[in-house]
């Protein structure tokens, strides 16, 4: 299994969608062969047409917002004292997450489609969020897949949602979280695909998701590979860049313009969601030994029991608490170019913390989860090590949350 | 070839019917009642589908969704499900019985230990909602290898070109799905345009057996019974909830709503 140069990684799949042989693939009822094969030809078509790259290009730049700021972060950095720490604040997109340029493309190519109406599935509710801005920008009806738990602790992305008119639709089976949530809205998208334009929220699902999923978040590294070279005057020799990974679409984005890069001078560290200290519970398919099996028409390595159903998953970070991940993930895991870990939920609020403290950024939880392992290995690490970490989450939408539990954590 | 499936339906032919087909999930409510319910509704179908059930079923609607949860509740696993099949076998030998799933389920098994295990107690066909043509090649014959037929699935939304290659590569059964539409939605096309959309298949498969599912109930059975075969999932399932609700035997419920079904379609 090995990773081709110069050619992108959503691209590195075979004729049957898999990469590396074995992850991906389009696992759909038969129903949805057929939308999914014109998406497939929309896309390939407006990949190339320079028309729509521009439009897309200034949609970015005017309205989501790009670039968005690369800092560095100096108190953090003194604190530890390590290597040094930046951060790429993809929050700083319209809407307060990298969740906005699937939506916004998701939504140009409905729109060319010429489909009215749009569903899409959301977690943290940033996915949600994003695709009820577009598709009002867009001028199409939105729908909303949203695991019940996940409306009760994400409210103000709600809120949100609600206000740029888009129905929110509750989901009640299984554990009412994000995986529930995908089902339900593929399941719809199964019962209205004539009609309706189906927005997966990250680079998981069929094959075609996880290419235009990853097609649109690697916004964020080509913004960053220009603005590395212009403050360090070219591509530093010691970089390690650290995101959360719950499906991979910030990850996958940041990360995509350095994979080509030798792994001892462009690091990837891949930061799941370990769950609470003590419980078995997680979201950590590829850092804690989940097997492989086929979770919402991908095979990827993902969190299930010996008989193959799909197992509960803990996170306080609504975002990560998935059980499947990326097949682009699981290809980079295991051609070892990627590294992955877990950080805990008491990390990651410890490190909500200890950043919100010394910096003016207030990054979700789930990218907490990504400085939670920068800030165990920084001081480590040598004085010209660049530490940057995708801080691709806002953390308005976790204020129930935190008001709760950073009064326990010390 | 004369698998018992085509026998089956050989038999409902002769006798000028659809043969009747009825889904209902291993383990719900529990290992014997399902057991039991087979039993009880034997003689009024012509082949039995039970699903193995999968807790994020993407093609499900809420009835199906609803049972199958009951049954991993239950603590069902894989091997209970062909104890079920081998037991139901030794009952009533003759009567084919079709697994249906997702495919993870089959993966997780091992897709050769899970043939083998299908073909050791008596199952005789298969359906994988999730794993179409043309991911399904390789899968499909192995089943064929140990005569297990592999049920093709054939959508509104396949195209022409499409649905000859599908059925090209089809066993004995295929299985048309009436509308867009998860399982037990509310039939939303007319029989007449299903009936339309099934005979293009028919046109290119005069000898293989084409059954209608997705919405089929007791209201509207009757309008589609030219059709080879006719499947009755969702409508049972509901039975099942609402017995189990009202405090009343599912068993006799399934055996009487059956009945009526089967008598919609003579």
């Amino acid at each position: 299994m090995n990773i081709r140069k110069r050619i992108p990684l959503i691209d590195q799949h075979d004729k049957n969608g898999f990469w590396g042989g074995k992850f991906g693939g389009s696992f759909i009822p038969e129903t949805l062969k057929k939308p999914i094969e014109d998406l497939e030809i929309l896309f390939s078509k407006l990949r190339k047409d320079k028309k729509f790259i521009k439009e897309r290009d200034r949609y970015f730049k005017n309205w989501v917002g790009a670039p968005t700021r690369f800092i560095k972060l100096n108190n953090l950095s003194n604190h530890l004292g390590g290597a040094q720490i930046w951060a790429k604040v993809v929050s700083d997109a319209n809407g307060g997450a990298h969740k906005i340029y699937n939506a916004t493309v998701h939504c140009l190519m409905a729109k060319k489609s010429g489909k009215k109406y749009i569903v899409g599935d959301t977690g943290a509710g940033y996915a949600g969020k994003m695709l009820s801005m577009a598709a009002k920008k867009f001028g199409l009806k939105c729908k909303i897949f949203m695991g019940a738990k996940d409306i009760k602790r994400q409210k103000p992305n709600c809120d949100a949602m609600r206000k740029n008119g888009a129905e929110i639709v509750p989901v009640y089976s299984g554990s009412q979280t994000l995986v529930d949530a995908v089902s339900e809205c593929m399941r719809y998208w199964v019962s209205n695909c004539n009609t309706t334009a189906m927005c997966v929220g990250s680079t998981v699902g069929p094959n075609i998701f996880v290419k235009i999923c990853g097609w649109s978040t690697a916004q964020i590294s080509r913004e960053l590979k220009i603005q590395i070279k212009n403050k360090f005057k070219k591509i530093p020799n010691k970089i390690k860049l650290i995101n959360c990974v719950g499906g991979g679409s910030s990850a996958y984005g940041f990360w995509s313009e350095f994979i080509d890069f030798p792994k001892n001078q462009v690091e990837l560290v891949g930061v799941e969601a370990g769950g609470p200290k003590n419980s078995k519970l997680h979201a950590a398919p590829l850092s804690r030994g989940a097997k492989l099996g086929v979770l919402h028409g991908a095979m990827a390595y993902c969190c299930q029991d010996s008989q193959g159903q799909i197992k509960e998953t803990e996170s306080i970070s609504a975002g990560l608490d998935y059980p499947g991940v990326s097949p682009m993930h699981c290809f980079l895991k295991d051609t070892k170019r990627a590294r992955y870990t877990f950080a805990t939920d008491e990390e990651a609020l410890r490190a909500y913390k200890l950043v919100t403290k010394l910096e003016k950024i207030n990054p979700s939880l789930e990218p907490s989860h990504a400085f939670a392992e920068a800030i165990k290995i920084a001081p480590k690490l040598s004085k010209d090590t660049i530490v940057i970490i995708n801080s691709c989450g806002d953390a308005k939408k976790d204020r129930d949350i935190l008001k709760k539990k950073l009064r326990k954590i010390k | 070839m004369n698998s018992e499936i085509n026998i089956a339906f050989k038999n409902a032919r002769a006798e000028k019917r659809p043969a009747l087909l009825t889904y209902i999930v291993a383990g719900d409510y529990n290992k014997e009642k399902t057991l039991e319910i087979l039993k009880s509704i034997s003689n009024n179908i012509d082949i039995c589908e039970l699903g193995f059930p999968h807790n994020t079923p993407i093609a499900d609607g809420g009835q199906i969704q609803t049972s199958a949860y009951r049954a991993i509740n239950n603590g069902i696993k894989i091997k209970d499900v062909f104890e079920i099949v081998k037991k139901f076998k030794k009952f009533n030998q003759k009567k084919p019985v079709i697994l249906m799933g997702y495919y993870n389920m089959i993966f997780q098994y091992g897709e050769n230990k899970f043939i083998l295990e299908c073909k050791k107690s008596g199952v005789n066909g298969l359906i994988v909602v999730d794993l179409p043509w043309p991911e399904n090649k390789n899968f499909s014959k192995k089943c064929k290898k140990k005569s297990i037929d592999y049920v093709q699935l054939v959508s509104p939304t396949t195209s022409l070109k499409r649905m000859k290659r599908i059925i090209k590569d089809s066993h004995n059964m295929i299985y048309y799905i009436s509308m867009l539409s998860t399982t037990g939605g509310k039939l939303k096309v007319s029989s007449k345009e299903i009936l339309r959309n099934y005979q293009k298949i028919k046109i290119f498969s005069k000898k293989k057996n084409c059954v209608i599912g997705f919405g089929i109930t007791e209201k509207n059975i009757s309008t589609l019974k030219s059709a080879d075969g006719l499947v009755v999932g969702s409508a049972i399932c509901k039975e099942i909830s609402r017995s189990l609700e009202k405090r009343q035997n599912p068993v006799t419920n399934v055996a009487n709503i059956v009945k009526r079904l089967k008598k919609k379609i003579v």
